[in-house]
C-alpha cells in the first residue's frame, strides 16, 4: 500500500500514507527512517494517534530489539512489548499529550 | 548479548561494568579464536548485530530528521549517535572531494579505560565493534558503507580515527513489479 500511494501521490516526495480515514474506522501508519511500519486502527475522529505512534516506536525499540532472543523481521512475541503496549493504549489522552 | 547500556554523570557503576564486560568478551573470544583475525571478524559482526538494532533506538530517542547528505550523516553519529550511546561527542574531519569518505576522531572512549594490550595481540582492533555498530546501523537506513579504523590509541596512535566510506545508497526494495 506504502508503494502504490508513493507512485499515485499527487505531490513530490511522498513517503507513504500517514492516514487513512474511511466510514467506520481511521487507519493511522508512521514509518520509520529504517522502513519499519506502525499502523493503528482507531474510531473514525480520535486523537493524537501519531503520539500513541511514537511511542509505541519507542515502545518497540525498548522492548523488542534489544530483547536478544527476538529474531529481526519475525513476529513479536515478547511479553513486555505486548504489556507495555495496553497500558499505554489504556492511557488518559491528557497523558499522551503531556509527554 | 547487547550492550545498550547508556552512560551518564550518575552511574559511573555502570560505566566500569560496561567496561568490563566489554574486556571480558573479547579476552574470551581471544581465547575461543586464538587468531586475532578471526576475534576482529567477531567483534565486527556482533557491532553489526548490536547497530541494526540500535539505530531504530536512536532514530526514536533522538528525534532526528531525515539527513539531506552523507556529511549531515556523519555529523549526527558523531554528535548526536556517540554522545547518546557511550557518552563522548567526537568530530569528523577529513572529508573527500565526493562528500562520501570521511574520518570520525574519538579522543575519549570508554570502551579502552584502563586497557593496554600486550604484544602478542599485534593486529587486534579491539574497538571493531564500534565499526560494526556503525555499518550496520547505516545499513538498515539504506546506505552500505565500509569502515575502517586508521588510527588506535591502544596501538600508540594519539586518538581514534574511524573511516567512513559510502559505497552506495540503497533504497528500500518494493516485493512488487508493476503489471507489464
Amino acid at each position: 500500500m506504502h508503494a502504490i500511494s508513493q507512485q499515485l501521490s499527487p505531490t513530490i516526495g511522498c513517503t507513504g500514507i500517514d492516514l487513512l480515514e474511511a466510514d467506520t474506522f481511521d487507519l493511522h501508519c508512521f514509518q520509520s527512517l529504517t522502513g519499519t511500519k506502525f499502523f493503528v486502527v482507531c474510531e473514525p475522529g480520535t486523537l493524537y494517534m501519531d503520539v500513541l505512534l511514537k511511542l509505541i516506536y519507542e515502545l518497540y525499540t525498548d522492548h523488542v530489539l534489544k530483547n536478544p532472543f527476538y529474531e529481526m523481521e519475525m513476529p513479536i512475541r515478547c511479553e513486555l512489548f505486548d504489556l507495555n503496549l495496553f497500558q499505554a493504549v489504556q492511557k488518559d489522552r491528557v497523558a499522551l499529550l503531556g509527554r | 548479548m547487547l550492550l545498550g547500556i547508556k552512560l551518564s554523570n550518575h552511574l559511573l557503576q555502570n560505566a566500569e561494568l560496561f567496561t568490563l564486560t566489554y574486556g571480558a568478551i573479547v579476552h574470551q573470544l581471544l581465547t575461543d579464536l586464538e587468531e586475532v583475525d578471526e576475534v576482529n571478524k567477531q567483534l565486527d559482526q556482533m557491532g553489526y548485530n548490536i547497530g541494526i538494532r540500535l539505530i531504530d533506538e536512536f532514530l526514536a530517542k533522538s528525534n532526528v530528521t531525515r539527513c539531506v547528505d552523507f556529511k549531515e550523516t556523519a555529523e549526527v553519529i558523531a554528535k548526536v549517535g556517540f554522545k547518546m550511546f557511550l557518552g563522548v561527542t567526537a568530530s569528523v574531519t577529513n572529508w573527500d572531494a565526493d562528500g562520501t569518505c570521511c574520518s570520525i576522531i574519538l579522543e575519549d572512549n570508554p570502551l579502552v579505560d584502563f586497557v593496554e594490550l600486550p604484544d602478542t595481540c599485534q593486529g587486534l582492533y579491539y574497538c571493531n565493534i564500534l565499526s560494526g555498530v556503525i555499518r550496520g546501523a547505516l545499513e538498515m537506513v539504506s546506505m552500505k558503507t565500509e569502515v575502517t579504523w586508521i588510527r588506535d590509541m591502544l596501538r600508540g596512535d594519539d586518538v581514534f580515527e574511524l573511516q567512513v566510506k559510502l559505497l552506495k545508497q540503497v533504497p528500500e526494495k518494493y516485493p512488487y513489479k508493476d503489471d507489464e
